[in-house]
């Protein structure tokens, strides 16, 4: 068998220590105030953004921090969307606000093609992974979904208060994505660690940072061996199979996008199937209609992606720029908030209720434009089967302590920790 | 009543062929795909609506007249 030399080497050898880009301090502690000194990172914005965001719709509309170096939060629907769709002023260069921003020539193709590209390659690397993803792609996978579903429920009998998102709700994706890279399935765990550290970790000292996406990268180099060894029928040989412009892929796009779809497709997934579970498990009049009339749940979910919708996007500003009132400035971040976008009352009725049968829900959880989240069709099928199945088996259910109820802070918002009284309150 | 997808516009979330099966499938690569002619037979018109409405994109037209 040829040796493939993409792969031999450390491909990341020869970029130094320290990749070239930008810098900023890490700024923490209390918001002063949330017009002029936002942050999606302080445990206020995680236990309930939802205020904040409505308060600033009203009075704003666009917000402003100093952190991360500099960046705007826009909260009505239509600046959200203006800005989704306008890929010539807004770079997708990074998607993560951090204190570190990437140098200007990594793109158009960015660090986790193609969440992080831009026009026109973008298209291209977008195309080899659609086909994978549609939903008749993924049904093929509803089967074995549901079947490990019932098994981590198997798995709660006899007890009478579980944690609905360490115990149920994570370990959906884990698997599903898991399986789809052909990886161990007994590595989820480490995957979780990738998570925290990608998303949640982005206000630690960047060398810090640094050092935990190697050990990320580390983890996907291995991986990439193993499949050169023994190729097999999954996404990670198909990316290192895949051509673009008649030659295999950069190994830096083989190992970006794999790390793209197993943090992005983890995370968020189980933010919304436990986000869904909290709301469930507090209303228990939706709890009940959702038993009795389980034809409604595709259209209840829509509305619990609505109003929980788990992810927040970002983009760099490309150059200087009057913005809608707002002065910005080359390579200030945007947090592209469609968790505020789907509570802007411009465009949703009773935006503040969560309205199981709302038939009409044109929602924006999954994105707009040419980047709509590429695992839409997965993250639907995930989250149905793992609801369908929590409530035939468990159709009552309580929060146990509301109190004790966390929420990752962040871009991708769910609950991380999920106490739930299984039987009547 | 006739549908019609704006491949433009179109991104693939798939809602018009979730929400109205008979009236609309998917591509190789997920993008929504008007079936047959997009003539909406009678008792779909509903489901057509539904489509059109729920598309986040805006991307499906619907003619009420012909």
């Amino acid at each position: 068998m040829a040796v493939d030399e993409r792969f031999t080497q450390d491909y990341r050898d020869g970029q130094g220590e320290e990749p070239e880009g930008v810098r900023s301090e890490v700024v923490t502690g209390p918001v002063s105030d949330w017009a002029s000194d936002f942050s999606h990172l302080e445990p206020e914005w995680a236990a309930d953004p939802y205020p904040i965001q409505d308060d600033l719709r009203q009075r704003c509309p666009i917000a402003h921090t100093d952190r991360f170096g500099g960046g705007w939060l826009p909260t009505r629907h239509e600046d959200v969307t203006a800005i989704a769709y306008d890929t010539e002023r807004f770079s997708s260069r990074a998607i993560v606000m951090s204190n570190y921003r990437p140098p200007l020539d990594l793109a158009p193709v960015g660090g986790v093609p193609p969440i992080s590209s831009d026009p026109p390659f973008h298209r291209d690397a977008r195309r080899l992974l659609l086909p994978a993803f549609t939903k008749s792609a993924v049904a093929k996978r509803e089967a074995a979904t549901r079947a490990y579903c019932h098994e981590l429920i198997d798995a709660l009998e006899g007890r009478r208060d579980v944690d609905a998102a360490r115990e149920y709700a994570q370990h959906i994706p884990v698997r599903v994505i898991a399986d789809m890279l052909g990886f161990p399935p007994e590595d989820g765990p480490r995957f979780r660690t990738f998570i925290e550290h990608s998303l949640e970790g982005v206000n630690l000292p960047p060398d810090e940072r640094m050092a935990h996406m190697s050990e990320l990268f580390d983890y996907l180099l291995e991986q990439i061996r193993d499949h050169l060894d023994h190729p097999r029928d999954d996404l990670t040989t198909y990316l290192i199979d895949a051509e673009l412009y008649g030659q295999k892929l950069q190994p830096q796009h083989v190992s970006g996008t794999m790390a793209l779809l197993l943090i992005a497709g983890i995370d968020t997934t189980w933010s919304a199937i436990g986000a869904s579970l909290w709301h469930l498990a507090k209303t228990p009049a939706d709890r009940e209609r959702l038993v009795a009339e389980p034809e409604l749940l595709p259209t209840a979910m829509e509305e619990f992606l609505r109003a929980y919708a788990p992810v927040t996007m970002a983009r760099l500003v490309k150059q200087d720029m009057h913005w809608r009132g707002a002065d910005m400035k080359a390579d200030d971040w945007v947090l592209l908030s469609f968790p505020a976008a789907n509570r802007d009352p411009a465009h949703f009725d009773r935006p503040d209720e969560v309205v199981i049968d709302r038939e009409v829900n044109r929602h924006v959880a999954f994105g707009l434009g040419i980047h709509r989240c590429v695992g839409s069709h997965l993250a639907r099928m995930e989250l149905r089967v793992a609801l369908e199945v929590w409530l035939e088996r468990i159709p009552e259910f309580t929060l146990a302590d509301p109190a004790a109820v966390t929420w990752a802070a962040g871009q991708v918002r769910g609950p991380r920790t999920l106490p739930l009284r299984i039987g009547r309150a | 009543m006739k549908v019609q997808i704006d491949f433009e516009r179109c991104q693939g979330h798939g809602r018009c062929y979730d929400l109205a099966p008979g009236l609309f499938g998917e591509d190789d690569e997920g993008y929504g795909q008007v079936l047959g002619h997009g003539l909406v037979p009678p008792g779909e018109e509903q489901a057509a609506r539904l489509a059109v409405a729920n598309c986040p994109e805006r991307a499906i037209d619907v003619h009420e007249e012909t």
